[in-house]
């Protein structure tokens, strides 16, 4: 957290000869545009609250553009409102509403272009194409925004935070709901999304690709069209998360594809249709993760390899593991299970008998989704239990060896 | 006339219930999951009790019922009374048996749910029964068809389902699933409580289906709706056996 | 009062009743008789509706019984066995008959006192002896003062007290001008009843004389003899 507190201190320190100028319907400046035209870098915009068509509203210099009471800047549905191309830029507590929508530019609420250290922060975005967009900028931040669009389609509407092609980010404390996807990544590196909310977006709540080395943290991401997906990324560390309420046959309270190194740890994912579902992901270690109430708890693919979990809980989900082939490369160890019915006869709370988290019933609905109608049949548990019994249709070797017979946690 | 039933089995049943839904409720540290077991309860024993409790009623009470009949009644008077009495005590049995507990530990929309969905089923399997036994003479026969026909419902339909689904993997079946579940009243209730208790898996492509149709007003009217006609059209049908029957 | 009219049943391939025509009138007391399965308890049940004749008809007061049940309010039956729930008490099945046909005010309760039923009636049904159940079907099929008595099999498993006293209330009822049908293996026992005899065999109605005829066709005087030479013939 550090940088985020010494950029402002490194700006008031040089900015000693700095100026302060005003603007609003009672000062000198009448309009926004006019003042930046004005400034020096270095300088300090405040701005009274009002409302303001500035048009496209572009920064080509080092200033602090502060609103006072939430000044509102009216992109008119047809422009794109800020654009920021200078360094060491701030925007601090403005209403940004009705930007253009283009299928041709990404036509944004706030865009960074190529710069360094900007910070976006106390804004509330409304009705905007794409919301706070940074492309190829390096160790900016972004915090406390509030981002709503209301768009039904998913072409309607652009990403919530969008980043591409960026270093260094910090996203923080954001709210989103509304985009078609909450936050987006593509080819980001070394950069932490922490405590941001994104919920009811059209698409994905966290859209990840091509981004190594990132890490998130204390997010929440609940009801979006598909769920959270981090996709084609290396080193991914994914700590204390929320993931809820995703539901849908594509939607998943993540999907991990063509993942290596990851780690997931301290997560929570309650009632999604599947809280995990991985494909060609490898080397992701899992633990401490809380599974409650899901579909199913992990939706593991074949193609999937040293995948370890260890100390998660599995709680109340309809199916803890799926999966579409018998060769198992992944490791389950010490976790517990509600539904393991194991005992543990030398008291050293491991339950004495392995467990099978896959159940013949979540095969036969992997390949005929309608079976599902005769869930909890008494046929069902009938082949469940023989199939407990006598393995033939389950992957031999998918199962936790050491089981807990109390939570992990 | 209805309260014939003061009997040691519909008291010995409502205990079983009782002690069993509390020892679920009890043992399992998650409510949700005593649900599930009383769920298989539900499914499993309310039908079989009740089918198999009014048979053998009805064959025992015989000469009653010629009794009565020689008595100025109507037959159709007799024998709704006769359903109604059944049914009733069967209902009382697995209220205070399955209901109160469910209503103490999950007095949730599922525990609603759960407690409706078996009063149903007792009411059907009690009409099913007299169909049974009307269309029987022979005791031994009438309790054999009663088991085959709960047997049926539980356990065979199903497995017949799963073998059409088998069959027809390669067509869309899922519409045809819901018309198929209106053929069986335990398939019919069971989707009912599924559609509270595992809705994040039923949110999947298939589920949605079966949610959009079943998790909706008119879905569930068709659903309790269909449970009605199961009552209602054993009885009716038993009814105008029973008048033109020689007894 | 009661005319049946070619009346015929057929359960599968037994011919229960097989062209039966014949009339009863109150004040007398008739005997069905007949070897097992001749189609007696048939009749009975048909006359009281519980089995629908195939083809015939009866009529009672002139009116054809089928699809009506308002005429049993004019009959008392008493069933071979009777079996009631086991855990009603005398009392209640009383209450319930009572409640049942309730039209009738006037109750007869002689038979309930003459059976000493009253000091039974906390007994659960299940606790009483097959006698007792017996002696309560007789109550009953007393009890409303009935225009008709149809006993199936009265005096079986009555003790002889019982069946004594049975007896009496009988002639007295057919004293009274009411129309009673008994069917009967121990014919000693109707000799001082009945007026009139029907004997069937085989669903077919043999023949249906008052006593004196057949005590003159026969040359014998007690019923029992007289039927086996009947028989015998």
């Amino acid at each position: 957290m550090k940088p985020c507190f010494f950029i402002p201190a490194l700006l008031f320190y040089t900015g000693v000869f700095a100026k302060t100028i005003h603007v609003g319907a009672n000062q000198l400046y009448k309009n926004i545009t006019s003042a930046v035209a004005d400034a020096a870098a270095g300088d300090t915009l405040l701005v009274d609250a009002g409302h303001y068509r500035e048009k496209n509203l572009i920064i080509k210099k080092s200033i602090v553009l502060r609103g006072l009471n939430y000044p509102v800047l009216d992109g008119e549905n047809k422009y794109e409102i800020i654009s920021v191309m200078a360094n060491g830029v701030i925007i601090d507590g403005f209403r940004v509403v009705h930007s253009g929508i283009s299928s041709l530019e990404d036509l944004s609420g706030i865009k960074i272009y190529d710069c360094k250290n900007v910070i976006v922060k106390n804004n509330l975005l409304e009705d905007t194409f794409f919301g706070i967009y940074s492309q190829n900028s390096t160790n900016c931040t972004i915090e406390n925004n509030g981002l709503t669009a209301t768009s039904k389609e998913e072409q309607q509407s652009g990403n919530g935070i969008h980043c591409w092609k960026s270093d260094s980010l910090r996203i923080l404390g954001n709210k989103i709901t509304g985009h078609r996807d909450g936050i987006y990544f593509e080819f980001v590196k070394n950069s932490i999304i922490w405590r941001n909310t994104s919920t009811k977006n059209i698409r994905y709540g966290l859209h990840f690709m091509f981004s190594n080395d990132d890490m998130y943290v204390s997010n929440v991401f609940s009801n979006n069209g598909s769920g959270v997906s981090v996709m084609f990324s290396n080193r991914i560390k994914m700590f204390s998360n929320y993931f809820e309420e995703n539901w849908g046959d594509a939607s998943h309270g993540i999907l991990l594809k063509e993942i290596s190194d990851g780690y997931m740890q301290g997560n929570y994912f309650a009632r999604n249709t599947s809280a995990i579902y991985m494909e060609g992901a490898n080397r992701i270690f899992m633990a401490y993760n809380t599974f409650a109430n899901n579909g199913w708890a992990l939706k593991i693919q074949a193609s999937c390899m040293d995948v370890v979990l260890e100390h998660n809980n599995f709680t109340g989900n309809t199916f803890d593991v799926g999966t579409n082939g018998s060769l198992v490369q992944n490791t389950f160890n010490h976790n517990y299970w509600d539904k393991y019915e194991g005992y543990d006869l030398n008291k050293d709370k491991i339950g004495d008998v392995p467990y099978r988290p896959v159940s013949m019933y979540s095969m036969i609905v992997e390949k005929y989704p309608p079976a599902m109608i005769l869930f909890r049949s008494f046929i069902t548990s009938l082949l469940d239990k023989t199939e407990k019994i006598l393995p033939s249709l389950t992957p031999e070797n998918l199962k936790d060896n050491a089981p807990l017979m109390k939570k992990a946690f | 006339m209805t309260d014939i039933l003061r009997n040691r089995i519909v008291l010995v049943y409502t205990l079983f219930l009782l002690a069993a839904s509390l020892s679920v409720f009890s043992l399992e540290d998650n409510s949700s999951k005593g649900l599930l077991s009383l769920l298989n309860i539900i499914l499993i024993v309310v039908p079989l009790v009740s089918i198999i409790f009014s048979t053998i009623y009805v064959y025992n009470s015989a000469e009653f019922i010629e009794l009565l009949v020689s008595q100025p009644l109507k037959r159709k008077t007799i024998w709704l009374s006769l359903f109604t009495g059944l049914s009733a005590s069967l209902l009382v049995a697995f209220f205070i048996g399955a209901g109160i507990p469910v209503l103490i530990y999950q007095a949730t929309m599922i525990g609603f749910t759960m407690i409706a969905v078996g009063s149903l089923l007792s009411i059907i399997f009690v009409a099913i029964a007299m169909l049974a036994t009307v269309k029987t003479r022979d005791k031994a026969k009438g309790i054999g068809a009663a088991i085959m026909l709960w047997l049926y419902f539980s356990l065979l339909f199903d497995g017949l389902v799963l073998f059409l689904l088998f069959q027809f993997a390669d067509y869309p079946m899922e519409k045809p699933m819901i018309a198929i579940s209106a053929l069986n009243p335990i398939d019919l209730s069971r989707i009912l409580i599924l559609l509270q208790l595992d809705v994040s898996a039923m949110m999947g492509y298939t589920g949605a289906v079966f949610k959009d149709f079943f998790g909706t007003y008119t879905g569930i009217g068709f659903s309790f709706a269909t449970l009605i006609l199961w009552i209602a059209l054993p009885v009716w049908y038993s009814t105008r056996k029973f008048n033109t029957k020689d007894l | 009062m009661i005319i049946a009219s070619n009346v015929s049943k057929q359960f599968g391939k037994l011919k229960a009743l097989d062209d039966v025509s014949t009339t009863c009138n109150k004040g007398e007391c008739i005997a069905l008789i007949g070897p097992n399965g001749s189609g007696k308890t048939t009749f009975i049940k048909s006359i009281l509706g519980m089995v629908v004749p195939d083809s015939g008809f009866i009529t009672f007061k002139d009116k054809n019984i089928l699809h009506h049940w308002k005429y049993r309010e004019q009959i008392g039956y008493m069933p071979q066995i009777g079996r009631y729930p086991d855990n009603m008490t005398i009392g209640q099945v009383l209450d319930m008959m009572k409640d049942i046909r309730s039209e009738n005010p006037a109750l007869d309760e002689d038979l309930i006192k003459a059976f000493s039923l009253n000091n039974l009636l906390n007994k659960r049904m299940r606790t009483l002896s097959g006698g007792t159940r017996q002696k309560v079907s007789a109550a009953l099929a007393f009890l409303f003062n009935p225009a008709v008595l149809i006993l199936d099999e009265p005096t079986a498993g009555l003790d002889p007290v019982a069946s004594e006293q049975l007896k009496e209330k009988i002639i007295a009822e057919k004293e009274k001008g009411k129309l009673v049908l008994i069917t009967s293996h121990v014919l000693s026992e109707l000799d001082e009843l009945v007026t009139r005899i029907i004997y069937m065999q085989d669903g077919k109605l043999l023949f249906h004389k008052s006593i004196e005829a057949l005590r003159q066709d026969t040359g014998e005087d007690k019923l029992s003899k007289a039927i086996a030479k009947v028989m015998t013939k």
